[in-house]
């Protein structure tokens, strides 16, 4: 379409019924024989593989239109049907109009005031593009009366059988029957009937003629063995072929008029599967191993079918598809592609004269060095494999004009993208890196909106082939651009892990770098130079550096306790009281609060008031500086960091004790009968809410204890409500700042793992009355119903890993149900929303222009610009305005810019020297400049 | 400056916004007037404030061709998964069962009439009515009383001891006067009417009229214990469709039912109509209308999606609700609603039941337009969303 520059639009599809001339004109052959192709293996003239309905083959000519296979796209024929067939999709429309059609006159059983009523009405409808399937079936509802009320005829019942037989009282109409009674309806009753007599005859939905499709329908396969075979729609023609054949015979030979029906019936059968092979009443042909065929409503239908599998969604080409793997040294608008995949998928590439140097040099290295090109596309069309023997031929005749199908380079844009995509985040536009190796390379902060992690995940890339696709990319599908999710109005792209730990560990307190150290770290955070100060640096300086300069906010951290006795606010002992002035963090430690995924404030603000740039160079070099400032103080984590000491050991085994106790005299007063009742619950769901409860208090209790003794905090004095954890212990560090893992996590891993559930109460499964044959019947102790004393470091006992077991596959199962549950919801959500938009004028409409909202979501603000759902933070400013009116500072923001380049080799931001007629052009930056020598 | 009311607040803040010319909605003018009352500003200020709130206004304002649609189904579809399936939970009320999670997410999308777990939270009135001292909200008596009208009970909540005699063949039962009169404030005849409907044979014991044998009409053993099970499953007070109901107080005594009936509770004086609510959205529909059924769509999913600790602005919601009642009806989202009615032959092949849809298109002689998005994409063609919405329009001065 393109190249002749003629780009043609749809503008509607018109649906209709064929009549049978329009099938017989349509057709180039009529199918006579059910016969293939002969002993040699040539097609039969006359046959289903006859070579005037097309070719596949692209060595052979078609016989109608003359092209070759492949550029033929195949021509219909017909078979004539020995006797009218019912067409299976109908049966249910033909029942239903002839119930409501006269049996005697064939006029529609409504008086001409109704008729005229309904008129109107369906032309009301058609008018306005509304269904008017309504309105057919209240026609159908109406015209079920017993005297026709133009001839006064009394009418019998009509019924069906599905799919295809009519019975007229007792007797069982014909075909023939059916269509000549349908023949008589009038065009104006029929359009009141529902059918629109400008597209198509009631009785077109009984068949005289069958269109009989192309080969390029139905290619036949030849397996390897040399055998050929056939579609299944063929096979299903054949069978129409023999049988209407047959018929035919009996036919002229005078049969019986029983094995004349007998036939009829065989045929009815045979194009009833050939156009659906699961209608309900019919017996699914079969294959000759016992398949059952797919024929022309399977290949449309579900999921891998026509519509859902071809036409909604495409195969592809210039795409990759390889494992992830992390990688925190690149940008997160940026993918590291592996050499391979980059010489192997390309770009096409316009020649003109400022890029032809660099062209002939892509060509010159050729398909298997790196920056090469694969193919060239040349002035009339022809495409050109690039070879060691081809090239110098081609960078003959290259010139502006001509198209090289480059390989990946970096800075190219490319789209990235991990199924389920269930969201826009899932797809974004990245910038190429080729990288070493054969593994695409992300950045960690782009892990939440992708939901990837490394465990084996495999993610796919499509290089975009048009300017245009590369623009609308840039702009709007570009990672940075979607670090606030549309969902909440917060940021979705983040800190995770590492980024989070490492954040911590260098802001707090006891970081403190000698200027050695500190100007390494900035160094390698890629950041600028700051002035020497001679002294030391402490991590929070050096983290300020990464913050724009008139930046001024306050807020708790993730490490915050939450403390009963008032907030002591810049002076609390955990520094989990973040106050930022002027760019500088002035007191508090930087943890998932700061710029994780889904809470990071910092980033937040910084996204959202200095734009999606900004907010990717303060991720970028932020993790730089977490990763380079965790390098310094190094983290790790083992078993010894979920250490008790023994008397920690002592009090929990006295707490679960007491516990045990607590239930067993709880089953006491059950038994005794003494058990009050809560209110509205019966004496048994009582007992074990009761129970539940104690046990849960016993393992939180436990949970309380162990936290306590984390990292062995010997002195009970430094245990009170502004310190209770030592964060030299890492899993805590890691569990506190939000980074991975919870408090809850360690406390299983240390102490108790507590009760083990299934739906949501305690293990109640497995033999009679009891879960297990270790147990007394009936026992409603807290060890026979799942409750696990022990903890994950001291190891379970085999009942307690069968409990474990147990609730762990309750897990297993759920989250496999509700991937299912929940994809089916979204996509009947998204089939229901997607035509929704917002028009010119601020309302949302529908594709046919309803007006859905008069305002979106009541006050026209997008979410995804929102501040969590709220346009702006009054109390942000209001704050912002005292402090600006008190200082009198201009309120004018300086760019915000961290970034030295350290002479990056970006080849788009060097300046290239080249040489055009002899002349020497400097290029920089999409700027041409010519240089004097 | 003096303490200034709300209300007070609220005109103020109105008239600014008027004077500069600018429209904002309701809800913010009243958090910049609470803004006011909290932080004392002077009306320069509050001037600034409505400027920068205009400005961040205008920064934020939704774009022409922006894909709302997807993006809504997208953003309440996603949490989907993180969601748990558990279906019972307790909620608020500790002692009934509610359908949370997943399950009642779709169970809203799918617009129900037969929910799993209806509930009511029937609120009373705080007004006390004339010749009373107390008002319904704190009257214990009264709130018993409505408890007992309101939730199921049957004999078997009532007895005091219930006995088969198959020498004689019958039934003795001895009822709980106590609990009748005293607990549930129940009529006692009104019991024994009930009883009498079931058999004939009702006899009272002389002595002690809470003591009554029965026999079934025919005897036999099969009859007797029919009788037996039939008796004790009489309802004996309760509106259709209730069940139990606990009676909750805070500040006030508020009912919370197992069961929903809605049309019959708003009837009973005493009972705050403006806070009473129900579960059941085809309900709230049948019994105060469409827009009462958009608004508990939004509650309900909004309350569903915070249950599981998941943040989804509540515009996603609002659009999903609009399209679900936007022709006065609650149209379900899937083939039988929403997704069954599109106007492209295409797009309704393409989501489910293709060959239905194909077959009647094609009597009907239906015409695609090929105006939404997947038709578009079927054909090929770019889709009118976004950058695809703008087009060349000639000027029509140029003939």
């Amino acid at each position: 379409m393109r190249e002749d520059g003629i780009i043609k639009k749809i503008k509607q599809i018109n649906f209709g019924l064929m009549s049978p001339e329009q099938i017989r004109k349509l057709s180039v052959v009529k199918i006579q024989t059910p016969d293939t192709y002969d002993e040699d293996g040539y097609p039969i003239e006359n046959g289903l593989m006859d070579p005037h309905l097309g070719v596949i083959d692209p060595s052979l000519k078609c016989r109608t239109c003359g092209y070759r296979g492949g550029d033929c796209e195949g021509h219909f024929g017909s078979i004539d049907l020995a006797r009218p067939v019912i067409h299976v999709g109908f049966g249910d429309v033909i029942h239903k109009i002839l119930r409501s059609t006269c049996n005697d006159c064939g006029r529609i059983l409504l008086d001409d005031v109704e008729i005229e009523e309904f008129k109107q009405k369906i032309d009301f409808c058609k008018e306005h593009d509304e269904n008017i399937n309504d309105i057919i079936k209240e026609v159908y509802n109406a015209a079920k009366k017993n005297v026709c009320p133009h001839c006064g005829a009394e009418q019998e019942d009509i019924k069906i059988d599905k799919p295809t037989t009519i019975t007229q009282g007792d007797y069982k109409l014909t075909a023939s029957e059916v269509r000549e009674k349908l023949e008589r309806i009038t065009d104006s009753d029929a359009y009141v009937l529902g059918v629109n007599p400008e597209v198509a005859r009631p009785e077109w939905m009984v068949l005289t003629v069958l269109p009989v499709p192309p080969v390029t329908v139905r290619p036949s396969i030849t397996l390897d063995t040399g055998e050929r075979s056939e579609d299944d729609l063929t096979h299903k023609l054949v069978d129409i072929l023999r049988i209407n054949q047959r018929l035919i015979e009996n036919m002229e030979a005078g049969a019986p008029q029983l094995i004349v029906e007998d036939l009829w019936e065989l045929l009815q059968y045979h194009v009833t599967t050939y156009f659906d092979n699961e209608a309900s009443g019919v017996p699914p042909a079969r294959h000759r191993s016992g398949r059952p065929l797919k024929t022309l409503a399977q290949r449309l239908k579900g999921k891998e079918g026509r519509f859902r599998s071809n036409l909604s969604g495409k195969r592809v080409n210039f795409s990759a598809r390889t494992v992830i793997s992390p990688d925190p040294n690149i940008s997160i608008n940026e993918v590291g592609v592996p050499e391979m995949i980059a010489k192997e998928v390309t770009v096409p590439t316009y020649v003109n004269e400022w890029n032809i140097d660099e062209m002939k040099e892509y060509i010159n290295n050729g398909p298997n060095v790196h920056p090469g090109a694969n193919y060239v596309i040349r002035l009339d069309g022809r495409k050109i494999r690039v070879y060691d023997e081809t090239k110098e031929k081609i960078l003959e005749q290259l010139k502006p004009g001509f198209i090289v199908e480059r390989h990946l380079h970096d800075g190219d844009m490319v789209l990235f993208n991990r199924q389920p995509s269930l969201h826009r985040m899932s797809m974004m536009a990245h910038e190429v890196k080729v990288l070493p190796y054969k593994t695409f390379r992300l950045n960690l902060c782009v892990c939440p909106p992708y939901n990837a992690d490394f465990d084996g995940d495999e993610m796919n890339m499509h290089i975009i082939q048009t300017d245009e696709a590369r623009a609308e990319a840039k702009s709007i599908m570009r990672v940075q651009e979607h670090i606030l999710s549309p969902r909440y109005g917060g940021p979705i792209i983040g800190a995770i892990h590492d980024h989070i730990s490492g954040g911590y560990l260098f802001t707090r307190k006891e970081s403190v770098y000698s200027e050695e150290d500190a100007f390494q770290l900035i160094r390698k955070s890629h950041l600028k130079m700051p002035k020497r100060k001679h002294k030391d640096w402490t991590g929070k300086e050096l983290f300020s550096l990464l913050l724009p300069d008139d930046l001024n906010m306050s807020y708790r951290a993730n490490i915050c306790r939450h403390c009963e006795d008032g907030c002591l606010k810049q002076d609390c002992k955990n520094e989990a009281y973040v106050v930022i002035k002027n760019g500088e963090l002035i007191s508090g430690i930087i943890d998932e609060n700061a710029y994780g995924s889904g809470s990071g404030k910092i980033l937040d603000r910084i996204a959202k008031e200095y734009g999606p740039s900004a907010a990717r160079e303060f991720l970028d070099r932020s993790t730089d500086m977490a990763i380079a400032g965790i390098m310094k103080i190094g983290i790790t984590t083992s078993l010894n960091d979920e250490e008790i000491p023994e008397e920690a050991q002592e009090r929990i085994s006295e707490h679960l004790l007491k516990a045990e106790k607590d239930v067993d005299e709880l089953v006491d007063t059950y038994n005794e009968g003494y058990l009050a009742p809560l209110p509205g619950r019966s004496l048994e769901e009582t007992l074990e809410m009761r129970i539940v409860q104690v046990l849960g208090e016993a393992r939180d209790k436990a949970g309380a204890i162990t936290e306590k003794y984390f990292g062995n905090v010997k002195d009970e004095s430094l245990v009170s409500c502004h310190n209770k954890f030592d964060m030299s212990n890492h899993s805590v560090v890691m569990a506190k700042t939000g980074a991975r893992a919870s408090m809850l996590n360690l406390t299983q891993i240390a102490a108790c793992v507590g009760q083990q559930a299934i739906r949501g109460g305690r293990i109640n499964r497995g033999y009679k009355d009891r879960v297990l044959p270790h147990f007394r019947k009936k026992e409603l102790g807290a060890k026979a119903k799942g409750f696990v004393y022990s903890s994950y470091k001291s190891g379970l006992d085999p009942i307690e890993f069968y409990f474990h077991a147990m609730g762990g596959r309750e897990g297993l199962v759920d989250t496999a149900i509700r991937t299912a549950q929940s994809g089916y919801m979204q996509r009947r959500l998204v089939n229901a929303l997607e035509d929704l938009k917002v028009n010119s004028k601020g309302l949302v409409t529908d594709n046919c222009g309803m007006v859905i909202q008069t305002i979106f979501g009541e006050d026209g603000v997008d979410p995804a610009k929102s501040d969590h759902g709220k346009v702006v933070d009054l109390e942000k400013v209001i704050s912002e305005m005292r402090v600006n009116s008190n200082s009198k500072k201009s309120a004018k923001k300086e760019p915000y810019h961290l970034t030295y380049d350290y002479g990056k080799s970006n080849p788009k931001e060097n300046p290239i020297f080249k040489w055009v007629n002899g002349e020497m052009y400097k290029q920089n930056k999409g700027k041409t400049e010519k240089v004097e020598e | 400056m003096s303490e200034e009311t709300f209300d007070e607040a609220k005109t103020l803040v109105k008239s600014v916004v008027n004077e500069k010319g600018l429209k904002f909605p309701k809800s913010y003018i009243e958090d910049i007037a609470n803004a006011r009352i909290k932080h004392d500003l002077t009306d320069d200020e509050l001037s600034t404030v409505v400027d920068k709130v205009q400005e961040a206004y205008e920064r934020s304002f939704i774009q022409a061709g922006e894909a709302v649609g997807t993006v809504a189904a997208q953003s309440v579809g996603e949490p989907g998964t993180q969601m748990t399936m558990r279906t019972f939970h307790f909620a608020g009320v500790s002692e009934l069962n509610v359908t949370l999670g997943l399950p009642r997410l779709i169970e809203i999308v799918d617009a129900r009439k037969k929910i799993a777990t209806p509930t009511m939270d029937i609120y009373l009135s705080s007004e006390v009515p004339e010749g009373k001292e107390l008002a319904p909200n704190q009257d214990e008596e009264f709130v018993r009383k409505l408890a007992n009208y309101v939730g199921k009970s049957t004999i078997n909540d009532v007895l005091e001891d219930f006995n088969i005699n198959y020498a004689e063949m019958e039934i003795e039962v001895r009822l709980n006067k106590s609990k009748i009169v005293d607990e549930k404030r129940l009529d006692y005849n009104d019991i024994i009417a009930k009883m009498e409907k079931i058999t004939k044979k009702v006899e009272i014991d002389k002595d002690d009229d809470s003591k009554f044998t029965l026999q079934p009409s025919k005897t036999s053993i099969r009859e007797l214990r029919l009788l037996a099970d039939k008796i004790r499953d009489t309802q004996i007070s309760g509106l259709k469709g209730i069940g139990k109901v606990i009676i909750r107080k805070e500040e006030e005594y508020t009912l919370h039912t197992e069961g929903s009936n809605l049309k019959e509770i708003l009837k009973i004086d005493g009972v705050d109509n403006s806070k009473t609510k129900t579960n059941n959205i085809y309900e709230i529909f049948t019994v105060l209308g469409i827009e009462a059924a958009r608004n508990a769509i939004i509650n309900e999913a909004v309350s569903t999606l915070e249950n599981q600790g998941l943040s989804v602005d509540i515009r996603h919601i609002m659009l999903v609700a609009d399209m679900m009642t936007s022709e006065g009806v609650v149209k379900s989202i899937g083939r039988h609603g929403i997704g069954g009615e599109k106007s492209s032959v295409l797009a309704r092949a393409a989501f489910e039941e293709t060959g239905k849809h194909l077959l009647r298109a094609s009597i009907h002689g239906e015409v695609d337009k090929l105006t939404g998005v997947i038709e578009n994409i079927i054909i090929g063609q770019p889709i009118p969303l976004g950058t695809g919405s703008v087009n060349v329009v000639m000027d029509e001065k140029y003939d």
